[in-house]
């Protein structure tokens, strides 16, 4: 293989990209590659018994060709789509920022076209194999109840994966030639975002208005929409005929994807070497602060409050990655809204979601707060004891967390005070359960690392979830008065329970950086 | 609470191992209004000293006073007459120098109007006023180091500890760096520093200590250093290699 050849290129790009993964499954430790593949592999399973129950009564729609099952599954590729667009536009915008290796590749000889065709062939098999390996759990289901032909809908999610990254990469250079290489990163990272929950949402904002339900498969089932519908032959259901076995459709889908890619490429890997160096040429600009945010004295645990507030309010990229979790908010918050005079029965549903929220949204902003510190050196040379340092971390967290949702909890006490008290606890305690999560898996890292944070510690990332969801399925239960709720909270104690017991400095002797941290309490 | 009889730091029988020793049995004195080098070969344990010193690990055996102060019955105390600087510069990307000054200030308890009239001062001495209110986002490693230095001083330490702090810094800088510890150290202020550039510790230091495998094994002043090698003549670099037990050109 001729060195800097497309061939060697791409060897190097997916030896890369291999190394990735195993790094995010072990989280660097490759001693842990047989735990993570044991793991890896009871999840599958797992993953196959919940697609079973989920979708197992859809295996005898195979071949069907009714317009109201093409709508509905048109539907639902296109939620399946936004997602892979919001990634791909992720790893995109990642190729020309994260720098890594672009520097040297690009003061190498290599020809910039050759290289950047490369990288988003290699971005889209990359979003192309996650589509698959998501997918898979429902496609292997929907083929063990109704037929091996069902295997076809694995053709149609990677021509999804590949049109997307195509889409992506069009946007992309689109956003750069609007918007130049600074304004770029910012606005394509929130796009992405958007694009990833705003169709769910937008499904679910049309299921409340309408039906008064979260379920966002409700509109793509309306008689209404089935109505005004394409008709039949339209070109749009091809993909839904791919994914329901059409081998004709399969193939036509296929070759309009790849052809969708290959032109991609041409059209634009060219300009990217252009882009790149753009955004390497962007300057920082002097930015003023006519304000003076910390300038106002008080105490020691006053001023690290206040700083954790004011770099999180400049920091706008963080911001709309701390708070997009709040967009998932919106269609419980436009069901208080609908069902404002309702019985508690409405709360039943609102509350855990408030609750949920409120421990991601904790998790993530003790992140940022704890290990996130960016000058870690000089808050642990301060004349303060750890505790003090880790309880104004703390105190900035739940003030954030409490300005969030104290909006909601006002709109629920106007409705049943019972449900906002119960929703105010289950918020608190959930986004505490969090942030101790947080606090025992402490690490040292930068704050724009954020998005690295949950592959630095799977066993945080999962009890966080974890917590979250007991303490909501607590709190939607005491909603409903019913004792059950017991249950969940005890899970939700064992879980924190666990997490004491497994913390990293439980276990080991902390290495020279780590230690420096924030002294353990 | 302190006097100026009082080392500035005195170390006893320090000792910390990771993987092997890093600093091993090491006893050291700093006197007040003193500028001490820290010299040594890479992994020779000078950072793992430092960060002791500054509270930022805690040692496995021996003791740590600050201008009298036992550091590690009080902490706290110890703190609050210490600063401590890195070759990584600490601060904020999304805060002013003047707003780092203060939040630097605020930790270490200073008044708010001192802190400010302070702040003024060590911003014209490192040539930041015209960035005072520009965020440090888009700062060079030499101005960031620049700031990080006048959040070190914010509080009117007795002892500075400066972990190469001249790293990456270009001539100009290290230049005003240079100027305003030499300033502290004429005020009455102690620096403790490592450094590689031998140039530096050559021409500022009071007193140089040679650390290697983690023990003291010269102190002096250069005279004193070079006459333990037996070549009045020769170069700091020369002394230094000769006593590190490096092979000399």
């Amino acid at each position: 293989m001729t060195p800097g050849s497309w061939l060697w290129l791409a060897r190097h790009e997916f030896r890369l990209g291999w190394c990735d993964v195993v790094h995010m499954l072990t989280a660097g430790r490759r001693k842990r590659l047989r735990t993570a593949v044991i793991v890896l592999a009871a999840v599958v399973v797992a993953m196959h018994l919940i697609a079973r129950g989920m979708i197992g009564r859809y295996a005898a729609l195979l071949g069907a060709v009714d317009k109201a099952t093409l709508v509905a599954a048109t539907g639902a590729l296109l939620l399946w789509a936004s997602l892979l667009l919001s990634q791909a536009m992720e790893s995109v915008t990642r190729v020309f920022y994260a720098r890594s290796d672009l520097d040297l590749l690009l003061t190498s000889p290599v020809s910039p076209r050759r290289l950047f065709s490369v990288r988003i062939i290699q971005i889209a098999a990359s979003v192309t194999a996650m589509a698959v390996l998501l997918s898979s759990p429902f496609i292997n289901m929907l083929a063990y109840e109704g037929g091996a032909r069902w295997l076809m809908a694995y053709g149609a999610v990677a021509a999804l994966g590949m049109a997307a990254t195509a889409v992506a990469v069009a946007l992309t250079a689109l956003l750069f030639r609007a918007l130049g290489a600074k304004r770029t990163r910012l606005i394509a990272q929130i796009v992405a975002a958007v694009i990833g929950a705003g169709f769910v949402i937008g499904l679910q904002v049309a299921a409340i208005l309408s039906y008064g339900s979260l379920s966002r498969f409700a509109p793509l089932q309306s008689a209404w929409l089935v109505a005004h519908a394409p008709p039949l032959t339209s070109t749009i259901y091809w993909p839904a005929r791919a994914a329901l076995g059409d081998a004709g459709a399969l193939l036509a889908v296929i070759a309009a994807a790849v052809a969708l890619l290959a032109a991609t490429v041409a059209a634009f890997a060219g300009r990217f070497g252009g882009y790149a160096l753009a955004a390497a040429g962007v300057s920082q600009a002097a930015v003023r602060q006519s304000g003076r945010a910390m300038c106002r004295g008080g105490s020691a645990q006053a001023m690290l409050r206040r700083k954790e507030w004011v770099l999180l309010r400049r920091d706008p990229w963080l911001m709309s990655q701390t708070l997009m979790q709040i967009l998932y908010l919106l269609p419980p918050a436009l069901l208080l809204w609908r069902d404002f005079s309702a019985d508690v029965d409405g709360f039943v549903v609102i509350v855990p979601v408030l609750v949920m929220a409120a421990g991601q949204l904790g998790g993530g902003l003790a992140w940022l707060s704890i290990s996130g510190e960016d000058a870690p050196d000089l808050v642990a040379t301060a004349p303060l004891g750890a505790r003090q340092v880790l309880r104004a971390k703390v105190e900035a967290v739940m003030g954030a967390v409490a300005l969030v949702f104290a909006p909601f909890v006002a709109a629920s006490a106007l409705a049943s005070l019972y449900a906002a008290a119960v929703a105010a606890l289950g918020i608190a305690v959930s986004a505490g359960a969090a942030t101790m999560v947080q606090l025992s898996f402490r690490t040292q890292a930068k704050r724009n690392q954020f998005r690295r944070r949950q592959t630095s510690s799977r066993l945080a990332t999962f009890a966080e979830a974890f917590s979250s969801i007991a303490w909501a399925a607590a709190a939607g239960m005491a909603v409903a008065k019913t004792p059950v709720a017991v249950l969940p909270a005890m899970v939700a104690v064992a879980i924190l329970l666990g997490v004491r017991a497994l913390r990293p400095a439980a276990r080991v002797t902390p290495a020279p950086q780590a230690a420096t941290l924030v002294p353990a309490v | 609470m302190t006097t100026q009889s009082q080392p500035a730091l005195a170390l006893r029988g320090l000792r910390k191992s990771f993987d092997r020793p890093a600093v091993d049995g090491l006893d050291l004195t700093v006197r007040a209004g003193e500028f001490y080098a820290l010299l040594g070969p890479n992994g020779a344990g000078k950072t793992t000293t430092l960060r002791m010193v500054a509270g930022l690990l805690a040692p496995d055996t021996g003791s740590i006073a600050i201008c009298g102060i036992d550091a590690l019955a009080d902490p706290a105390a110890a703190k609050r007459v210490t600063a401590w600087l890195s070759d990584e510069p600490m601060t904020y990307d999304k805060l002013t120098p003047s707003e780092y000054l203060a939040f630097v200030a605020g930790l270490w308890g200073v008044p708010l109007m001192t802190a400010q009239q302070r702040a003024r001062e060590l911003l014209g001495w490192l040539g930041l006023t015209p960035h005072a209110n520009e965020r440090c986002e888009g700062f060079s490693r030499g101005m960031r180091q620049k700031v990080g230095l006048a959040g070190a001083l914010i509080h009117d330490p007795k002892l500075i500890v400066l972990d190469e702090p001249l790293t990456g810094l270009d001539a100009g800088s290290a230049r005003i760096v240079k100027d305003v510890l030499r300033r502290r150290v004429a005020g009455g202020g102690t620096v403790v520093m490592t450094t590689h550039i031998l140039e530096v510790a050559e021409r500022m230091a009071d007193r140089i200590g040679v650390i290697a495998h983690g023990r003291l094994v010269a102190e002096g002043t250069l005279d004193e250093l070079r006459a333990r090698t037996g070549d009045a003549a020769s170069t700091l670099e020369d002394t230094f290699l000769a006593l590190v037990g490096e092979p000399t050109a």
